[in-house]
């Protein structure tokens, strides 16, 4: 077994074994982590991997919590169609608006990116009859359940999130190891020069945002059958921005910057708040100070520097 | 028959050692451990308070703040809930629903609250409802939402400090009708609030004999309007208009600019305007215009003497301002529902007896077991009445007229104006 794969399973199995050991304030927040990781790491692939600056991830989160939540809630759909539908509608979105991003670049991709997901929160808010908009709706407590294990728990909560994440992973580990995710990171690098070697970039481009979008949308999903919640500020532009913060701060172009990223955020915004109502203002600070000292994230500085082999 | 009410005394001499040696280690363990015994007894009663610091809701958070720490002070230096003080444990939500959530996870499993409190916007409450449901913690709302009374929510997520939206709305439609006019034209967000005013509105109106003639719903990013008031029909009597955010005064200003002088009756709800002295440049055009108001802003020639108090508590001055910044405009028709909300909590403790977390469920049960809430210090914006089975409160509403620059009352509903059919019974819901 090699090095990074070790190290996958084994935060895997460090993340399964701090549920039984941290307090339960932290190991909900652990939770919630790994969901927003999974985010992430879906955006990682689109960004970290390929080069793809996209603004407008908050659509693909959108579409798959919408994709769940509106057919549990109006089709009375269990839970595992749903999700299947969940990842449907984050695949064909991300399909659709891969097709017509990508024909830019650059600044004009974000742009471009920006304002369909700008669309998309628009359309929630416009369709409030079925999503009831900005409030959002609640989903039945009774319906978040996966072959009898209750999803409302702590533990089943926990866990659910755990393996979601832990497949998230070993996938991305897999797929930015392979032939596959070797030519995304070749397109990042230089994209004229991947052309000239006969890749179909275009095509390659599209696939990885298409992959991106559905672990996307697993994300969105994922928090609104675990948090019971789904709302249309979840499509909104902060929540394109996060993403793109969790993966800088981590480490674009690693597997468990996302990761990290998501815990650094979410902690330096919960211990902020109990030292003062400013913390936003401590937050800044400290996110500028890492983004001038740690350009490249945390992970990507300690690969920079020692662990070549972090993958 | 008869019952043996006195029984010989067993007593032996080894009964008698025990229990001496039983009230001797007591004895010595009070003696010992003064800390412990006193914080099983007199430990404050946590109170986790959920408000906007941050985001959308900063300026109705900032005085909802004040409110809540005036309310806590009036019952701390009363004497506190069942002989506890009461300690406030704010944490900013930033109006976003998942740092909602979370803000109440802290509350129940870091904090160690014994309830959650707050907050006003909808979809922060909706967010963080199903987590309080979970964490079985009580949650006390002051959002004004219909999504309490709707059923949407659970047994541990009450409203009983303020009205919903649904019987506020509802209770505009007969003066409306009776005073300004039979045919109304709406202008309203195209988003979940403007919709629950068109449609509860709008069937309140029509069963009072009116016609809604027009419904023009604005895109919610739109930054100018005057392309939408030609479809106002002609004959129109009165805009009901419910427009929010900061483009509010650019829609005043150029609602004005398009009818000049002239112009229909103008009936709005004061939502988009709490926080903003109604003398700011650019809102001349509502000079005459009528607002809903959940409690009046500028004191009342009958104000009583439950206001006068209330004001003085809190810091407001006559005008809806602080006391010590007279540009600092307060949400005063909404807050009224923290300084509510914590009395009916603290009689809820005090009814149930209430200790600790052991006895959340019994809390539940005490206020929903209420309700006739009588106007007094307690309740200063008026009378209500509870209902425990949608876990919704009901009171009186109150129509204000702009004239010279500050709102006059010209009209309060009765309770019975706000009442409607129950959609839930949340206490078949099991704890």
């Amino acid at each position: 077994m090699d090095r990074a794969l070790t190290l996958h399973l084994a935060i895997i199995a460090a993340l399964a074994l701090a549920f039984f050991i941290l307090p339960a304030y932290h190991a909900g927040n652990l939770a919630r982590i790994m969901v927003l990781a999974i985010y992430a790491m879906g955006y990682n692939l689109a960004f970290g991997y390929t080069g793809l600056l996209s603004l407008g991830h908050a659509l693909f989160f959108g579409a798959g919590m919408y994709g769940l939540s509106l057919s549990m809630q109006h089709l009375g759909t269990p839970t595992l169609p749903a999700l299947a539908i969940a990842l449907a509608c984050a695949a064909v979105v991300a399909g659709v608006v891969g097709a017509l991003a990508l024909r830019t670049k650059g600044v004009a991709f974000m742009i471009v990116t920006l304002m369909f997901a700008q669309a998309g929160y628009l359309v929630a808010l416009y369709f409030s009859e079925w999503t009831r908009g900005e409030e959002g709706f609640v989903l039945p407590q009774t319906m978040r359940q996966i072959a009898g294990i209750d999803l409302t728990t702590a533990m089943g909560r926990y866990f659910a999130a755990l393996v979601l994440f832990a497949i998230t992973l070993l996938i991305i580990g897999h797929i930015v190891r392979a032939p596959f995710g070797r030519t995304l990171i070749a397109i990042r690098e230089n994209e004229a020069r991947a052309t000239m070697l006969g890749y179909d970039v275009q095509r390659l481009k599209w696939i990885a945002l298409v992959i991106s979008g559905t672990i996307s949308g697993l994300a969105g999903a994922t928090y609104a059958l675990l948090f019971g919640y789904a709302g249309a500020s979840f499509a909104a532009v902060p929540y394109s921005i996060l993403p793109l913060l969790y993966v800088l701060l981590g480490g674009a172009g690693t597997t468990l910057g996302p990761l990290i990223g998501a815990a650094f955020m979410i902690y330096l915004f919960d211990l902020s708040a109990d030292i003062t109502d400013a913390y936003m203002l401590i937050a800044g600070v400290v996110l500028v100070l890492l983004t001038m000292f740690l350009p490249q994230g945390i992970l990507g500085t300690l690969r920079a520097r020692r662990f070549k082999w972090l993958p | 028959m008869t019952k043996k009410l006195i029984t010989p005394s067993t007593t032996t001499r080894r009964g008698a050692l025990k229990t001496l040696g039983l009230g001797g280690t007591a004895l010595a363990a009070s003696t010992a451990m003064p800390g412990f015994i006193q914080a099983q007894s007199s430990a404050p009663i946590k109170i986790g308070f959920q408000v906007h610091r941050t985001g959308i809701g900063a300026s109705y958070g900032r005085w909802y703040d004040r409110t809540s720490q005036a309310a806590v002070k009036r019952i701390n230096d009363a004497g506190g809930i069942n002989g506890r003080m009461v300690e406030l444990i704010p944490e900013d939500d930033g109006t976003d629903a998942k740092r909602g959530a979370e803000v109440i996870e802290k509350f129940a499993t870091q904090s160690n609250c014994d309830i959650a409190f707050g907050t006003l916007f909808s979809h922060v409450v909706i967010g963080s409802a199903p987590r309080a449901g979970e964490l079985k913690l009580p949650y006390f709302v002051v959002s004004e939402g219909h999504h309490v009374a709707s059923g949407m929510l659970n047994r541990y997520t009450l409203q009983p400090g303020i009205t919903d939206v649904k019987s506020q709305v509802q209770a505009m439609a007969p003066y409306v009708a009776s005073n300004l006019g039979k045919k109304v034209c709406m202008i309203y967000p195209d988003f979940a609030f403007g919709h629950d005013h068109r449609d509860y509105f709008s069937a309140a109106f029509e069963a009072q004999g009116g016609t809604i003639n027009a419904k023009i719903a604005i895109p919610p990013t739109e930054t100018s309007f005057t392309k939408y008031f030609p479809q106002i029909p002609r004959d129109t009597e009165v805009i009901y208009h419910v427009m929010t955010g900061p483009a509010v005064l650019t829609f005043v200003k150029e609602l004005g600019e398009f009818f000049g002088p002239s112009r229909p009756e103008l009936f709005g709800f004061i939502d988009s305007l709490e926080a903003v002295d109604i003398a700011s440049p650019g809102l001349e055009f509502l000079e005459g215009s009528y607002m809903w108001e959940g409690m009046p802003r500028y004191v009342q020639t009958n104000q009583s003497e439950w206001d006068k108090a209330y004001r003085e508590a809190v810091g407001v001055d006559e005008n809806g301002a602080s006391v010590s910044d007279p540009r600092d405009i307060s949400t005063y028709a909404h807050m009224f529902g923290c300084w509510e909300t914590l009395n009916i909590i603290k009689a809820g403790m005090e009814a149930s007896g209430y200790q600790g977390p052991a006895d959340r469920a019994k809390l539940i049960e005490a206020v929903e077991a209420m309700s006739d809430m009588a106007e007094g210090m307690d309740h200063p914006q008026g009378a209500k009445i509870f209902n425990g089975k949608t876990h919704q409160t009901f009171g009186h509403q109150y129509i204000t007229k702009v004239e010279g620059g500050r709102m006059n009352l010209v009209h309060t509903t009765s309770i019975e104006d706000t009442l409607y059919e129950d959609e839930v019974d949340y206490t078949t819901q099991s704890f």
